[in-house]
């Protein structure tokens, strides 16, 4: 169409996507298919117990109870998780703090240490710790990188331009970081709350070990003593209540707080804030916070190491549990990034009802106990795909649903942060979708979808409960064999498979460091 | 490490899943039959091995929590993949005997084990046992202190000084065992006795390790945990002993494990096979043997050294079909806010 008027220029832009959508229609309608499978069992397991069985089970005092735990834990735990989050991401990426490199994979790396290992640790120390108290520096010791690697990743795509803006109008620096650059994370911030919530709703192993009660806790019990699916399933619904109520939350909070470039050009990288006087205080905050986080889990390691006398060094299972965690974590990571991207390439640049509750949808098997998801597998498989049950595919697939809103939250940050401007621009100088999108939407969404990957191959590594009811017969994975071991009191012979498990996950944790400081750099160049 | 690395080392590593699951269903030949096991590892592996000697049936183990395979068995019902279920309890096997999900056992393999601990229609067998006990602090406690019954142990005089683990399977016994023989009222007030006296504990590994390190003075466990503690710390760190409750007390109780043939196997002959073995003089004295502390239940065999051994333990009379799925165990300690 050569001879297109200029006024036809954006109708032209907009019916030229066409192309594209097709592609996220169908990676969209493959994620809402893996997404809705637990939850359609987990709704047909619950309406098998009719109303009057429901009713005993929700309306009861013990539920008010577990509903106040579960509620004041998860605010308190969601607001410390972001307070602490933001500002490690910010001491990380925007000033010059010393040995940058290494506190950016140290702050990550909690994500690497499987709760029951948190757990474990802390009650070492004090066996006496335990109830709310505990529980919300625990959670919030092994959550808040679910804020902190969002934020970063924000930070360090983020344009310079409207903060100098800001601060040329007279803002104190303070005041422009409050009320220009927060505003300009705040998806992120947000979509890392998000995480946090969720992922404490679904919590299990911490809340068992300081004795806090929560639906989880509940639903386990139910599922482990009084062998009853139903029952767990119905308390389960709960859970997706909850969630829902969050993911409402979520969504007005960040319809008000849309943010873009300044301008379609390149954006400027900020230099640096020089930390000064405050460069101690920073650096000790940032220690106290590994030393609780990282140090206190790997602290018991070492001493079951050196004190137990039960020892692993069959070292041939140890390397083949690490080589299978590692290769499902990395292809769970691959699929749950490549699911994330078309969900919110529809969600962002196809707004629409259907695209938003597409993408809302697929956080909600985050907030529900990883056992549910695998049974909801379990049941379907058997059914359904005799020959897929207990394969390597399958837990590859259960990683992928549980995991998925991390990923969501990496890549739709990285999305709403790149302009569509510059996919237009591109379409509009002639280019076929295929190469904008290679040329222009990927290396912008980049930082995301590196974020997306290390978030859901660092969860993988660590997950226990859908791993043993799905894992292939035979196939031990490292959380398998911890669990194994500690089960029978070998915690000698248990701690180095929690201590490769950790190492592992400060591989992603390390290239992502890397990258997005090399991203930085070379556009600060250019 | 520039850009393109990162994509080579994801791909390397997807292509290596995907020939470790090719590989990892590549035996085939051989007759094979698939294991559940909820019993600790380490026991079972032993026992496997020496099965797998002597018949040459190939044995896929898969080992999880007793109860989350329970359930996994009741989702997958008639196509469940496993031929035998192990478990450390019998309430999980008595509720997949409720669902009809076992095959009758073998005759000759019910009558090795004395048949009160077998299931009363015969549809598992009783393969090792555990006796319920008191753990104490050596330090904090005198003998002469400790009590003839569990139910002393709700009396305020043991307040702040127990530790016990109410979610684990070994505690429902004990309240079923209460509730038959002093009723329902008195379990209720020893359960809030308990509650008022005693720390809470996730499990019952760190309930003994608790009580051996002074945080708690005494604590409610099944007395291989000791064993096993003392195996994996040493002697010289351990600072408790064991009490064993008077003879016919509701705490002085049995636990045992049992296994049981799914009705759905392809693979009836040499599942039965397996359960033969595992009550057979071998596979009992591999029990006995294996570190596990467990007693082995097939009358002459003995117990490793160092345990009480198994005759002097009078228990009171409590069938595993008493025990039930302990459903009603569950609903008391619920009603309380234990669980």
């Amino acid at each position: 169409m050569p001879s297109t008027p200029i006024a036809g220029r954006w109708t032209r832009a907009w019916s030229g996507r066409r192309h594209w959508p097709l592609v996220s229609v169908t990676g969209g309608a493959i994620a809402a298919t893996l997404v809705l499978l637990p939850l359609v069992f987990l709704i047909v397991e619950a309406q098998r117990s009719g109303w009057s069985e429901v009713q005993h089970l929700l309306l009861r005092h013990a539920v008010a109870v577990l509903l106040w735990n579960t509620v004041r834990l998860t605010l308190a735990c969601t607001i410390l998780c972001a307070v602490l989050g933001v500002a490690a991401a910010w001491c990380v990426e925007r000033t010059a703090l010393p040995a940058r490199r290494l506190w950016a994979v140290a702050l990550v790396l909690p994500l690497g240490v499987p709760d029951f290992v948190v757990g474990f640790g802390w009650v070492s120390i004090d066996p006496a710790l335990h109830g709310y108290l505990a529980a919300v520096m625990i959670m919030t010791l092994s959550l808040y990188p679910l804020v902190y690697l969002p934020v970063a990743s924000a930070l360090a795509n983020l344009d310079a331009g409207l903060e100098e803006a800001a601060r040329s109008l007279g803002l104190s620096p303070w005041q422009a970081f409050w009320r220009v650059t927060l505003r300009q994370i705040s998806p992120a911030v947000l979509g890392g709350c998000l995480l946090v919530t969720l992922a404490l709703l679904a919590e299990f192993g911490a809340f068992e070990i300081v004795q806090y009660r929560t639906f989880t806790v509940e639903i386990f019990t139910e599922f482990k003593l009084g062998f009853d699916t139903v029952a767990a399933c119905v308390l389960s619904l709960v859970l997706v209540a909850l969630s829902i109520a969050a993911l409402l939350g979520e969504l007005s909070l960040s319809a008000r707080s849309r943010s873009a470039r300044s301008g379609p050009g390149a954006r400027r990288i900020a230099p640096r804030v020089a930390l000064g006087r405050f460069t101690l205080p920073a650096l000790a905050g940032l220690s106290t916070v590994s030393a609780l986080a990282l140090g206190v889990p790997l602290g018991s390691l070492v001493y079951w190491m050196a004190r137990g006398s039960s020892t692993t060094l069959p070292s041939a299972s140890i390397l083949s549990a690490a080589v299978h965690t590692a290769a499902y974590s990395a292809a769970a990571a691959v699929l749950s990034t490549l699911l994330a991207v078309p969900v919110s390439a529809l969600a962002i640049r196809h707004r629409n009802r259907v695209t938003v509750l597409l993408e809302r949808l697929a956080y909600l098997p985050m907030a529900l106990p990883g056992l549910v998801i695998a049974l909801g597998l379990v049941s379907f498989s058997v059914r359904y795909a005799f020959s897929l049950y207990q394969s390597s595919l399958e837990l590859i697939v259960a990683y992928a649903i549980l995991f998925l809103p991390l990923a969501l939250v990496g890549v739709r940050s990285a999305m709403g942060q790149s302009s569509a401007r510059l996919e237009e621009v591109g379409r509009s100088l002639g280019a076929r979708p295929v190469t904008v999108w290679l040329r222009v939407t990927l290396p912008l969404i980049a930082p995301g979808l590196g974020a997306a990957f290390a978030l859901v191959f660092i969860s993988s590594a660590t997950e226990l409960t859908a791993t043993l009811l799905l894992h292939p017969t035979g196939v031990n994975t490292l959380a398998t064999q911890f669990w194994a071991y500690t089960s029978e009191f070998s915690y000698g012979a248990a701690a180095p498979y929690a201590a490769l498990m950790v190492a592992i996950s400060a591989v992603p944790a390390y290239l992502l460091s890397r990258r997005m400081s090399t991203l930085a750099h070379t556009e600060q160049r250019s | 490490m520039n850009r393109s690395k990162l994509p080579v080392l994801v791909a390397l590593l997807s292509l290596a899943a995907l020939a470790l699951s090719a590989c990892g269903s590549g035996t085939q030949g051989e007759q094979a039959i698939t294991l559940y096991n909820g019993q600790h590892e380490q026991t079972t592996a032993a026992l496997v091995a020496a099965f797998e000697k002597q018949t040459g049936i190939k044995v896929n183990v898969r080992t999880g929590d007793e109860a989350e395979l329970g359930n996994q068995i009741m989702q997958e019902g008639s196509s469940s993949p496993a031929d035998v279920f192990y478990t450390e309890n019998t309430p999980v096997l008595e509720a997949l005997r409720e669902r009809g999900l076992l095959a009758a056992v073998t005759p000759s393999t019910l009558a090795a084990i004395p048949s009160r601990y077998d299931s009363a229609q015969g549809d598992w067998v009783g393969v090792s046992a555990r006796v319920s006990v008191l753990v104490y602090n050596t330090s904090a406690i005198e003998p002469s202190q400790l009590p003839n019954s569990i139910l002393e142990l709700a009396e305020p005089e043991w307040k702040g000084k127990l530790g016990f683990a109410p979610s684990e399977t070994d505690f429902q016994p004990l309240i079923t065992s209460i509730v038959k023989f002093d009723g329902d009222a008195t379990a209720e007030r020893w359960l809030k006795g308990l509650q008022a006296n005693s720390k809470i504990y996730p499990d019952n590994e760190t309930v003994v390790a608790q009580v051996n390190n002074g945080e708690s003075a005494v604590g409610l466990i099944n007395h291989y945990y000791w064993f096993r503690l003392r195996a994996e710390i040493g002697a010289s760190a351990m600072h408790s002993a064991l009490h064993y409750y008077a003879a016919g007390d509701p705490g002085d109780l049995v636990n045992v494990s049992g296994a049981a043939v799914l009705k759905s196997s392809s693979h009836q002959a040499a599942a039965q096979k397996l359960l033969a073995f595992l009550v057979s003089h071998t596979g009992q004295e591999t029990i006995a043997h294996s570190h596990s502390y467990e007693y082995p239940l097939r009358p002459g065999v003995a117990p490793a050294s160092g345990l009480r051994p198994f005759a002097q333990i009078k228990p009171p009379s409590l069938t595993p079909a008493e025990l039930g799925d302990g459903s009603k165990a569950l609903a008391l300690e619920q009603k309380l806010g234990l669980l």
